[in-house]
Order: structure tokens, then sequence, then C-alpha cells
């Protein structure tokens, strides 16, 4: 039982599905990313395809687009072979790709954006009053004709774009659409919107792809789980026959335990107090022992607040004080007083992906490595190694560019810099934004024995075993003091299964913090969205 | 974890194979293929230590220069006022020694000309947020203006001192074997690469040059690392502004145009990258070395300064093509 009965009803059982591929192989090097992965996808379905970073998802979907030949398999579109060279010859057969990252060109206006690459063109001049058309009609289509084709792009908020996108993917004549991580961005209502959009191209009659970290999403909008494990079919079947904890653990590929553990905290002195801050108008007491959560949607100016206590930011009123410290900031002073900050965006701002996992670990922390101002590469090269053994960082060595590894481990990398840095008051944005659910669980993990004070890699690194051979007393070993966490998050189950206490950020305003016991997920977003306001 | 990853956290052997194929080994083999094309064609006398001082002595000006540019491309900055620097520099320095100053303290003063012009770079880099390619194209003709103001507008001639040996090779020995501004050259390529490998200083050029979002984040002041950067890259022009007075014994302020493109050409050969975050000492005096062996084998050969301006060319792009390439093959070999 694997397809479903299109919505449009056309084709019977035995039609051959829109697209298919049969025992797909591709190594590189050592590595086979895809080790034989049979997927199809009927017409006017919803397929998701779900697995942990590093599942071989990228590289199938590479393959799929043309930007990677693979090494043995089929692939066929509607019946027909399909074997694309080049990411051109994907869009002309009719598949189109939705990337995590929006692939805009933010000066160019909706309608050159839509056109791209297949500009209507008479004598190499385009013609704009086609394309104009084009435009209107797939923005038509996908039911925002208010959209109009000459904005710039860069004038749309993130939702806007990624409908851009889509229209794109409508405006070629696409067959086939593939969405890769594209809520990873949007807030809750786009995310519904965004819905709408994915069941109107169903009902005319495209295949969709709907590739996913979040399983709430995968139950909500698909109609068949494709999961893959360690690059090969790892199960799958009608989304409605699957319960949430089945497909995990088939991407798992065991039983999981609970996703957020809770070791018993005990609140301590206070390390940082708002009082009246602008922007973000809060008041907060963050005690050490703490997780506090910010809830909030997208723009409400969460990542802002946090950006303003580090420093990065400046203080329009109100006050900050960092442990014993108040005065103006600078992120040089915020980490010398102790604390340390996690950016959302880890391609833009949190990690040098050009730069190794180790230059990137201690570059808040260059002193302990060397004498005077001197760094010594092995001593950094083993502080690195240290902490990746200790959180589990999978790498080809603590020398290997941090651009090189999954997004899972990348944030390992980001989160083990505040480690390293042995800060007293992590502020986390987004820590879990773009990972999969293995590497969430650890993360978790972390930071619930950061802010009981337990044994960091507790629960993340430390079951794989000690290395013999220890030359100093290791910091990451003796039980640490417990540390405060100040994490916004998109993601509510998290904030809720992990912090003490909660508060909710509405356009530029943060709410009271209170106990996560007197918050549900349905509060949240009633308080996020200003439905309660007043 | 990964099999790769011992103990110590050092790499396993063929990591570090492929370190090195990573490392500079592109830009020296590219040297010596060069350096064997121009042997064959001319002749076992083209490795003649006397020729290879020669060649020495004609790129030991871009190679000081390439210096600071190096810390400056790896911050992924840029610096187009090189050549007015080296002019304003020689300038100073012969107006100095004109007024009776001792040679010392006109070198030290042409010195402090060229950190000022740094420091300015560096100001309005960082204070009016205006890229460095702007800023740095802008001081370019301010800078050369002013040593031609300071020269009212002509030749500065000046007493001949211990200055004009600098880049000579010494009668009856010195006791070196080569001439002094090799020796200085190469103490400051070991230091420089010192201070990019082994200092905060370094790292901090790296991280900035590689992100500078995250240096930031990270805590690094990012302000004034550039304004150091700016201000000892301008000195390192500045030395290769005595350099240059050394050769010529006057003050030339019309002298240099265009230095910075030959310059920017040895560190870009040398694996140095325009977005920042890559380039190293070795490289760029590889990318230096291998100029001069093309300047210096087709004028020896008897060919025309066109063609080796033409085959310079090829090289620069050759040069760049071929690392991507390399970088490329190493992505494709381990995801």
């Amino acid at each position: 039982m694997v397809e479903v009965a299109p919505a449009t009803g056309a084709p019977a059982a035995s039609a051959p599905p829109r697209f298919e591929m049969r025992g797909v192989r591709k190594a590189f090097g050592a590595t086979k990313a895809v080790n034989g992965v049979d997927f199809s996808v009927a017409a006017g379905e919803v397929c998701a395809l779900v697995g942990q970073n590093g599942a071989g998802k990228s590289t199938l979907m590479a393959i799929l687009s043309g930007a990677i030949r693979p090494d043995a398999g089929t692939m066929a579109l509607d019946g027909q072979p399909y074997q694309p060279r080049e990411p051109i010859d994907a869009r002309t057969a009719g598949v189109a790709m939705i990337h995590q990252e929006l692939s805009l060109a933010p000066h160019l206006t909706v309608m050159e954006n839509i056109g791209l690459g297949l500009e209507p063109a008479r004598y190499g001049l385009v013609k704009w009053r086609t394309l104009r058309d084009t435009a209107a009609d797939a923005l038509a289509q996908l039911g925002h004709p208010e959209i109009r084709p000459d904005t710039i792009v860069a004038d749309l908020s993130p939702a806007g774009q990624q409908l851009v996108e889509v229209a794109r993917a409508i405006a070629s004549g696409a067959r086939v659409v593939v969405l890769d991580e594209p809520t990873s961005s949007l807030t809750h209502a786009d995310v519904e919107r965004l819905f709408t959009l994915i069941r109107r191209l169903k009902v005319q009659g495209l295949a969709v792809v709907y590739i996913s970290h979040f399983i709430e999403e995968v139950k909500a909008i698909s109609d068949r789980v494709v999961v893959l494990r360690d690059g090969a079919n790892a199960g799958g079947g009608r989304t409605a026959d699957l319960s949430p904890e089945a497909i995990v653990e088939r991407m798992v590929g065991r039983e999981v335990e609970d996703l957020y553990p809770r070791t018993p905290r005990e609140p301590g002195e206070p390390l940082l107090e708002l009082s009246e801050l602008q922007p973000g108008g809060a008041t907060l007491t963050l005690h050490r022992g703490e997780i506090v959560g910010i809830a909030g949607l997208l723009g409400a100016g969460r990542s802002r607040l946090l950006r303003t206590i580090f420093g990065l930011e400046a203080v329009r009123s109100g006050r900050i004080r960092v442990g014993m410290y108040t005065g103006p900031a600078s992120p040089a002073a915020r980490w010398a007083q102790g604390a340390g900050m996690l950016s959302e965006n880890r391609a833009a701002e949190g990690l040098a992906v050009g730069l190794s996992i180790a230059d990137n670990l201690t570059l808040s922390q260059l002193n302990d490595l060397g004498p005077r101002f001197l760094v010594l590469p092995s001593r950094q090269t083993a502080a690195a190694a240290r902490w990746m053994q200790r959180i589990g960082i999978r790498s080809a060595g603590p020398r290997q560019a941090v651009g090189e590894l999954s997004g899972g481990n990348q944030q390992k990398v980001a989160i083990a810099r505040l480690l390293h840095h042995d800060v007293d008051l992590l502020i986390l944005d987004e820590p879990t934004r773009g990972i999969d659910v293995g590497s969430k669980a650890q993360i978790y993990a972390l930071l619930d024995a950061l802010a009981a004070g337990g044994q960091t890699g507790a629960g993340a690194g430390s079951d794989r075993g000690q290395t013999g051979v220890r030359p100093r007393p290791d910091p990451a070993l003796a039980p640490l003091r417990p540390r405060a966490v100040l994490m916004v998050s998109s993601y509510l189950p998290e904030l809720l299964g992990m912090c003490d206490r909660i508060a909710v950020m509405c356009r530029g305003r943060l709410g009271p913090a209170r106990p996560t016991s007197e918050w549900t997920e349905h509060s949240l977003l009633m308080e996020a969205s200003g439905a309660q306001a007043g | 974890m990964d099999g790769t990853l011992t103990v110590d956290g050092s790499l396993g052997r063929a990591s570090r194979l492929r370190a090195i194929w990573r490392g500079d080994s592109g830009v020296l083999l590219g040297l010596a293929l060069v350096a064997i094309f121009f042997g064959a064609l001319i002749g076992p006398q083209f490795f003649r230590p006397a020729n290879l001082e020669l060649m020495a002595i004609q790129t030991v000006i871009v190679c000081v220069a390439a210096l600071g540019m190096t810390m400056v491309i790896v911050s992924s900055g840029i610096d187009l006022s090189v050549g007015s620097v080296v002019a304003l520099a020689t300038v100073v320095t012969a107006v100095l020694l004109r007024h009776g100053y001792d040679p010392a303290l006109a070198a030290l003063g042409a010195l402090g000309a060229a950190a000022l012009c740094g420091l300015v770079n560096g100001l309005l880099i960082t204070r009016l947020k205006v890229v460095p390619f702007i800023v740095t194209l802008g001081t370019m003709l301010l800078v050369r203006g002013a040593a031609k103001g300071v020269a009212e507008e002509r030749r500065v001639e000046a007493p001949i001192t211990w200055l004009n040996d600098l880049l000579r090779t010494a009668r009856g020995g010195n006791g070196l074997g080569v001439p002094a501004g090799i020796w200085i050259t190469l103490i400051l390529a070991l230091i420089v690469g010192g201070v990019l490998g082994y200092t905060r200083f370094g790292r901090h050029l790296f991280a900035i040059g590689s992100n500078e979002r995250t240096a930031r984040l990270c805590g690094v002041r990012v302000e004034r690392r550039k304004l150091q950067v700016y201000t000892i890259a301008a000195i390192f022009a500045g030395l290769a502004g005595i350099f240059q007075f050394s050769r010529l014994a006057v003050g030339d302020p019309t002298v240099a145009v265009g230095l910075e493109l030959d310059v920017i050409a040895a560190v870009i050969i040398g694996g140095g990258s325009l977005l920042g975050g890559k380039g190293t000492v070795v490289g760029t005096m590889a990318g230096a070395a291998i100029m001069a062996v093309i300047q210096i084998g087709c004028s020896q050969h008897g060919l025309p300064n066109w063609v080796q301006q033409i085959v310079t060319g090829i090289i620069i792009v050759m040069a760049v093509a071929l690392d991507r390439w390399r970088q490329a093959s190493f992505q494709r070999a381990s995801p």
C-alpha cells in the first residue's frame, strides 16, 4: 500500500508514478552517502522525506536536481527516463527545488526572479509584458495576487520571498516540486500559509516532496512518509498509519527515550538582571541553575533583545546587569564577564565556516593557548579535540573546516565555544534550528547538564568511552557549577520541555516570565500573537 | 567518533598529506616549474648565485610590501595605496637626509609617515564604514599628491649614505653573504609568518577575514584589529619605500605607480583570497619569486617587456584557477 489515489483522481493505480528512483547509489571517496535508495511520488501526492542529518537526504535531492550524478540506479519522470546533467536540465524537465536557504536575487523584482534563467525573450530582448503576465498568473494560482510583479524581492517578508520561489516553480511548468526544510525561517502563521499553498499545488496535480526535521509538520501535510537512515531506506508508509514516535524511531534506528531530560535544578544567585531595557521592554531576572525561555513570533524582537544584552546592538534605555557588572557592553566585555552568545544564524554569524573546528571553537578564548600573546596550534587542537570528544562532534579532526560538517555538528561546535570559554551565562538564539532529532537530543541533554551542574557530556558523548591518556586534569570531567541559560526558540515543545520559566515576546515587548507549568503550547501561541493582549 | 581522530587530536597520515596538498605546495611547485623552464631556456648560469641574488634584489621591494598586504588580505581587506606610500617614503627619506638628519632618523621618519597613512586608511575604513577598496583608492591619490607636494613636484636629491647600501652586495664582504635588505626581508617574513600562525592578532585576522560577524560575536575587537593591520601594512610599504630609495638614491614622488598591483598579485598567486580568511607568507614570497623569475628570465632570454607582461598576466589567472580546482577536487574527495 504505497500509492495514494491522487486528489485529481485521473490516473489509475497502475499508472507510473510522476517521479520514481530505483537503487540510486552515490559514494564520495569511501563514504557511501546514498546506498541504494528507492523512492517515488505520485501526481497530487505529498511525500515527506525524513531522516537525520547525514542520512543522505541532501545528496538524494542534489541527484534529483542534477547537481550531482549518481553512480548507479535509475530515475524516471512520468515513465520516461530522467537523467539531468545540469540543474537547468532538471528545471526544463519540470523538477523544481525550493531550498532551505532562499535562492533569490534580492535586488531584482518579483517577476525577474520568477523568470530567472528562463526569461521570455526575442532577439535577446526580454519580453517584459509576457514576463509580467507569467509572474502575475503564477502568483494568482498560488492565491496571492496581491504581490505585485515589480516589487523588489528584498522588500518582501521571508514568507513572501518563499512564495516567490514557489511561484517560480509554477511558472517554469514544474511537475515535481521539492521543498527542502522550507519552514526553518518561517513563523507559525506563515507555516500555515505554506501548507495551504502546498495543498493548492497538490490539487493542481503536482507531485510534492517535502523534506523536514519537524515531525509535526510531516504529520500535518504529507500523505506518505519515506524514512532514510545511513543512506538507505529505513521504512515508511502512509502518514495516517504512523505515529510521530514511530517515525522518530525509524530515523534514529532505536527507541527514543525522553527527548527532554530534567535533572532537578536549584536556582542560585541572579546572573542576569534586566530592568526596563529598551529595545525589548524587558524586565527579567535569570538565576544560576535556571533555563529561561523566550517565545514569540518571528520579528517580535527576540533576537534583537538577546543581541542588545550581548552588546551587539545599542541600548536605548534601561539597565542590564550581568553578574556583578553594569554599564556599557561590547561582546568582548560580555565574554570577559562570563557570558557567551550563540547566534541564530550559523552560516552568517555563528561560525566562520571557512576556518577549522579548532579555530572556531577557541576564537573567543585564545588566551590560555600559549604564553603571552601566542596561540600554539598544538594546544588549540588539543583543547578542541577534548570538547569534540566530550560532546560528540563527528569530523575528520579538529583541523577540518567547519563548513564541511553537517548542520548538527556545526551547531555543536558553536555551543562548544561557550563551553570552552567556560561561561556562566549562556545566551542561546534558536539553539536547535535546522538540526536533526539525534543532535537535538544531545543538545537538550547538554543544556540540562549545564543548568543542573552535572557533567558536560552526560548522555551526549560520554557513553562512547573515554580515551586512556589524559595529560592533565580535564575541566570537562569535573562536576560543574550550575550555569544559567537564556534561550530563544520558535519550537514550542522544546521550550516547554527544557525551560523552568518562559516569557513571551510580542511586538517588541517581553512579557513576564512565568513557570513553565503555567503554560501550554496553545497559551504560548495566543500570547505570542497578541490575542490575549489587554 | 571518526576513526581518523587519534587521542591527542592530531590528524592521521592521509589527512596530513591532504593538508599539505591543500597548503602551499601548489605555488612552490609553480615556482619550481617556472624556474626549471627558464633554467632550461637560458642554461645553468641562470642559477648562479649572483643571478639568484639579482632576482632577490629585484623582488625585495614587492616582497616587503606583500608581507603587509598578506595580513590585510587575510582580514579580507585590500590596500591600494601601497605604491603611493612607497613614493612618499622615498621623498620623506630624501628630504630628511637633505636637512642633514642621520640616515637612521630619516628612515624612521619615512616609516612614521607611512604609518600615519595606514592609520588614516584604518580610521576611514572603521569610522566611516566605507569599504577598503574605495578608501584606499582615495588615499592612493591623496598620498601620491602629498608626496608630490612635499617634493615640490621634483625629484629630491639626497647625499649618499649607508641607506644606499641596503640592496647592494657589500664590497669585500660584510660577513652577511647577501645584501642586508634581503636579510631584513627574510627575518620580517619569518616574523609575519609567526604572527599570522601563532598569535592572537594573527588568528583574529583570519577570523575577521573568514567571517567578520562571527569575529565580532566572539569578542574580537574588529575595529581595533583593522586599525592595527592597515597601520602595520603601511609601515611595511614604508620599508619598501626605503628600499626603493636605496636603489634610486633620490626621493621620487612619481616612482612605484601601480606597484600595489604587483604586490596584490604576489599575494593572490601565493594562494591568498580576496574574500579573506586565506593567505600564507610562504605562498606570498613564492608568488613574488615567481614574478621575479619570469621578469629576469624573460629579459635575460632577450624577450621584450610586453611578452613578460603577458606571461605574468596569464600566471596570475592560472594560479587562482588552479587553486580553485585544487580546492574543489579536495571537496569532492571528502564531503
